[in-house]
């Protein structure tokens, strides 16, 4: 999020598309119910299926699933064909008038430098900004010229007309224009719209695109870094946040750090594409300060054995080739090109794409390693159950090792929301049995790593004997201790560089800001973004002081949130230009005449005058808002519709390309795609109030609330295939086949898209062969294997399949 | 001033003695009906502040717990709810943290590291040591076969591509950060969570 759970009580306009807040954030959607309760805010809902958050919205619009971007994008042609935008916002805090090299173009679905044999853009070198000779990118303040952004994006957007989104989307033209009237009211700085989305806009070959088109929107409508606006990713586990900034991904690492590739040989190397100067007068670009906060984590990691000669430990680090993203990883199995696994409260059988192919690759492995609190199904795949899982253990010779882990209430340590605010919690009580914490485990395993290499050596020990480990209980570190690290402190004393008699902090102090990290090995911080959670004064995350000084939902003392501790990203925007607040009723945070104050912690320096125009984007070079964002994603730097994989109909833009020509397509899955004239229905899945992924089923209440797995659908295909509630129905598409009672509903209606009915079922996901429910099939034995290019997300959301009623399954359906 | 279920029934009891039910004869009824209430089971548990496991709304709960943490007492979770205090939840759950409950006392929660040897149909109960050496073991064997410490044009890349780690976002940022430490110091690339998928 952007802005946080507390501020959408600030919004007048609330767009809930790509997400269902009302039923899987039912506690966080009560600030939309008190914005509507308090301030008469207007909610808009957009989904393919009639949910509880649409029934209580003031609008409802469906879409057919897969076709966001068409939507979105007609959003902004009306914006922008109607002159509906905040100009002085777009004027001083977007890229609208920055100037794109002449080369850019865009014809029949492809940007400039595609390559079909390798399905990338190899040459993105004409999708850069203009440059003087200072270095400073060009502009043209009134942004007429046929290469400014905002010409660009017109002429991009004026393709979605709202006819062109009847058409692609379905969703009626009166309706499509009352959103967009809707969202317009907001382009003034008077009133704000936020957007909320969840898996609804990720799970899509098109994902990253779809959220880039809304962040487009509000900065449009002037809505970034206002109360009541931003771009808020309703986020799923209750530390995804943490995880994410922590980096446990392929290619990252702690605090939006990119882990080197292989073609970054050295540090020096590796830097150069990393300390992103600024790219226009005046502004601050905050990664210059990247070689402070790597640096700072080297020496977190690795110590004394980090130093100016080893380039910080540098060869320490893996260099990746590509990314080994979960589909590539079950990918790599599957072709037994992987030995070891570890799933960690990741039932992987159950959250892959393409079940059956997981399960070959799990069978693959020499050795599986499960750490749980439940019962899953991956630590059981080499079991048989009938057609729920219809495995030969004989034939499995994969060693799996089950370790029992502890749960939230038996553990100390913090979360991360999906407002980024870093949050303590407190043990209870003891776990069952031998139930041990995940810091237990890992460092049960890396201490006798540890000694096995120092006795019998092996492959590069180097690393592993220099990681640090300054516990107190080196069998059972504290999280007390591990946060602190995280947050960082001085190794040596840092001295002020204005008086270097003047020592700032001591050796063996807690950082209170990554503002004294040092890149000549000074400091120590494990992910600089989250300092200032653990200083001097304390652990911050525990702190519970729930006062909100102003009234706007901010909570200043109530945890930490990062960075900085700030609430809401970017809110220097929430000012005009020469600091003075849009309005009085959005006054957030603004410019005394000395220095910034408001309810938040600004953006940067306090003490910084409006008249040096450092923009509020920080982390751009530029320091504005991208309308445009050049050669940073793989997609183009502008959305545009493609069809999803299983594709309903070809794309009316530009049939020939008709779905997204760089969607991650592997090998092995080239011909598991549907056609319309096999699968002529189009399939979503979802989540449901009562059950949480694929734990809940483990959790008595929750299996007796739903105890099996559905299929939703509306009385026009019930009809057509002579389905009644009840009814045991089969889903079949390219990749397999499973069986679901039918749920015949109103919810779902035939959406009519160029012309023809196109009907949409949807499948809740929670189901599997172990559990208290009854056994159910896994919705993925039939989800598509593609990944979004960007980001690899698998398209969840939008596949084709065929229904037919059938009977029930022949194992008796209680686990 | 905080009033117990009990005190209640007593104050209420002297209330109604007082008024003109009292002069009807009722006197005693009250204090007979306190009698026969139990005292309020979560009176004398213990509150711990925590946090909803389920999604990023992250809602504050109270837990309540018997025993009073000292040395040799052992917890027991008795029950669970929002937390009140908490700014964003305001002392609500949904139907998944009303019922977390369930969850920390699933019959499907697992005790003891468990071993399933290649080609069996069952899991057998291990030791800790045992599970912790032979995993180590497995990890040693691996990495020691197949670290590439070099590519093919002999850039230094030191990676281990053969094991992989799947990590919850269900753990810490503390936990999360360790994992993330050790897997990475071994030259682990294949690392992924929750968040991508």
């Amino acid at each position: 999020m952007t802005n946080s759970w507390n501020d959408i009580k600030n919004s007048d306009v609330i767009l809930i598309m790509g997400g269902n807040a009302a039923e899987a954030h039912p506690c966080g959607f009560k600030w939309v119910t008190e914005a509507k309760a308090n301030r008469g805010a207007k909610l808009i809902v957009v989904d393919p299926r009639f949910t509880r958050s649409a029934a209580v919205a003031d609008l409802y619009a469906p879409l057919r699933p897969g076709t966001d971007i068409a939507f979105l994008m007609g959003v902004i042609n009306y914006l922008l064909s109607n002159d509906k935008i905040h100009h002085d916002y777009v004027k001083t805090f977007t890229n609208a008038s920055y100037l794109v090299k002449e080369g850019y173009k865009f014809e029949d679905g492809l940007f400039t430098g595609y390559d079909a044999s390798k399905r990338d853009y190899v040459d993105k070198s004409n999708w850069g900004y203009q440059f003087d000779d200072q270095g400073m990118a060009k502009v043209d303040e009134t942004m007429q010229s046929p290469n400014s952004v905002m010409s660009l994006l017109k002429a991009h957007a004026a393709r979605y007309t709202p006819e062109m989104v009847e058409r692609i989307c379905g969703t009626p033209k009166d309706k499509f224009l009352k959103v967009c009237e809707l969202l317009a009211s907001t382009a003034n700085g008077e009133r704000t719209a936020t957007s909320l989305y969840a898996l609804g806009w990720t799970q899509h070959t098109t994902g990253a695109q779809n959220i880039r088109s809304m962040a487009m929107i509000q900065l449009l409508l002037g809505n970034m870094g206002m109360p009541g606006g931003g771009v808020n990713a309703l986020r799923g586990h209750a530390n995804v946040q943490g995880i994410t900034d922590l980096a446990l991904l392929s290619t990252s690492t702690p605090g939006y750090l990119v882990l080197p590739s292989e073609r970054e040989t050295t540090f020096a190397d590796y830097m150069k594409s990393r300390a992103f100067k600024p790219i226009r007068p005046g502004q601050t670009s905050f990664w210059q300060n990247y070689n402070k906060f790597f640096v700072s984590q080297q020496k977190a990691f690795f110590g004394a054995a980090a130093t100016a000669e080893n380039d910080w430990a540098y060869d320490y680090l893996p260099k990746f080739d590509t990314g080994y993203d979960t589909m590539k990883m079950v990918d790599m199995m599957a072709a037994g090109q992987m030995n070891g696994l570890f799933c960690q409260g990741l039932n992987i059988l159950m959250a892959a794409p393409q079940k059956d192919k997981t399960r070959a690759g799990l069978a693959k492995l020499k050795w599986l390693v499960v750490i749980d609190p439940l019962e899953t199904e991956t630590a059981r795949f080499w079991e048989n159950h009938g057609e729920f899982n219809n495995a030969d253990p004989k034939a499995i010779q994969t060693e799996v090792i089950q370790l029992p882990a502890s749960v939230y209430v038996e553990e100390e340590g913090t979360f991360t929301n999906s407002s980024r605010v870093i949050q303590w919690h407190w043990k209870a009580a003891e776990g069952p049995g031998e139930s041990r914490s995940d810091i237990d485990i890992v460092a049960g395993l890396y201490s006798r790593l540890k000694a096995m290499y120092a006795k019998g050596g092996g492959a590069f020990p180097d690393p592993i004997r220099a990681l640090t480990w300054p516990y107190s209980n080196a069998a059972s570190p504290a999280p007390g201790e591990i946060l602190k690290e995280i947050n960082g402190y001085a190794l040596q004393d840092l001295t002020d560089p204005a008086d270097p008699s003047r020592v700032l902090l001591r050796a063996g102090q807690q950082l209170p800001t990554f503002g004294m990290m040092t890149a000549d090995g000074k400091t120590a911080s494990g992910c600089w973004i989250y300092t200032g959670v653990y200083t001097e004064a304390g652990n911050i995350s525990m702190r519970r002081d729930a006062s909100d000084p102003t009234g706007l939902g901010v909570h200043p003392n109530w945890g930490f949130a990062w960075p900085a501790n700030r609430r809401v990203l970017y809110n220097r925007a929430s000012a005009d230009a020469s600091g003075k607040p849009w309005s009085e009723r959005k006054k957030y945070v603004y410019w005394t005449g000395a220095r910034w104050a408001g309810a938040d912690v600004p953006d940067y320096a306090p003490t910084v005058a409006p008249e040096r125009t450092v923009g509020p984007f920080i982390m751009n070079p530029e320091g504005v808002g991208r309308l445009y964002v050049g050669a940073s994603m793989r997609e183009g730097p502008f959305p545009e519709h493609y069809e999803p994989m299983d594709a309903f109909m070809a794309n009316p833009l530009h049939p020939k390309v008709s779905a997204s020509p760089v969607a991650r397509i592997f090998a092995a899955d080239a011909k598991s795609f549907g056609t319309p004239d096999k699968f002529p229905i189009v399939a979503t899945t979802y989540r449901l109030t009562e059950h949480f992924h694929y734990w809940t089923k483990a959790v008595h209440g929750n299996a007796v609330l739903q105890p099996e797995l559905f299929v939703e659908m509306g009385e026009r295909l019930a009809k057509a295939k002579s389905i009644a509630s009840g009814d045991w129905v089969e889903i079949s598409s390219q990749r397999g086949a499973i069986k679901a009672k039918a749920l015949v509903t109103k919810r779902l209606r035939p959406i009519l898209v160029d012309g023809k009915p196109c009907d949409v079922i949807g499948l809740p996901i929670h189901y599997g062969f172990v559990g208290l429910t009854r056994k159910g099939y896994g919705t993925n034995i039939i989800t598509p294997s593609v990944g979004d290019a960007s980001v690899n997300t698998p398209e969840y959301k939008a596949f084709l399949v065929d229904v037919k009623k059938t009977t029930a399954p022949a194992q008796p359906a209680v686990a | 001033m905080a009033v117990t279920r009990r005190q209640f029934m007593k104050v209420s009891a002297a209330g109604l003695a007082a008024s003109s039910v009292g002069a009807l004869g009722f006197v005693g009824a009250g204090d007979a009906l306190a009698a026969g209430v139990r005292p309020f089971k979560l009176e004398r548990a213990t509150e711990t502040r925590n946090t909803c496991p389920y999604c990023s709304v992250s809602c504050g709960v109270i837990v309540y717990s018997l025993g009073d943490k000292s040395k040799n007492a052992k917890s027991s979770v008795i029950h669970i709810e929002g937390d009140p205090d908490h700014p964003v939840n305001r002392g609500t759950l949904c139907p998944r943290g009303a019922a977390s409950l369930d969850y920390v006392h699933s019959p499907l929660r697992l005790k003891y590291p468990m071993h399933r040897k290649p080609g069996t149909d069952k899991f057998e109960r291990v030791s800790w040591d045992f599970a912790l050496d032979r995993i180590a073991t497995l990890m040693k064997e691996d990495r020691d076969k197949n670290f590439i410490a070099k590519n093919r044009d002999g850039v230094t890349v030191n990676r281990w591509l053969t094991t992989g780690f799947f990590a919850t976002s269900a753990q810490t940022n503390e936990a999360g950060y360790l994992t993330y430490k050790v897997m990475r110091g071994l030259g682990m690339l294949a690392i992924e969570t929750q968040a991508r998928i």
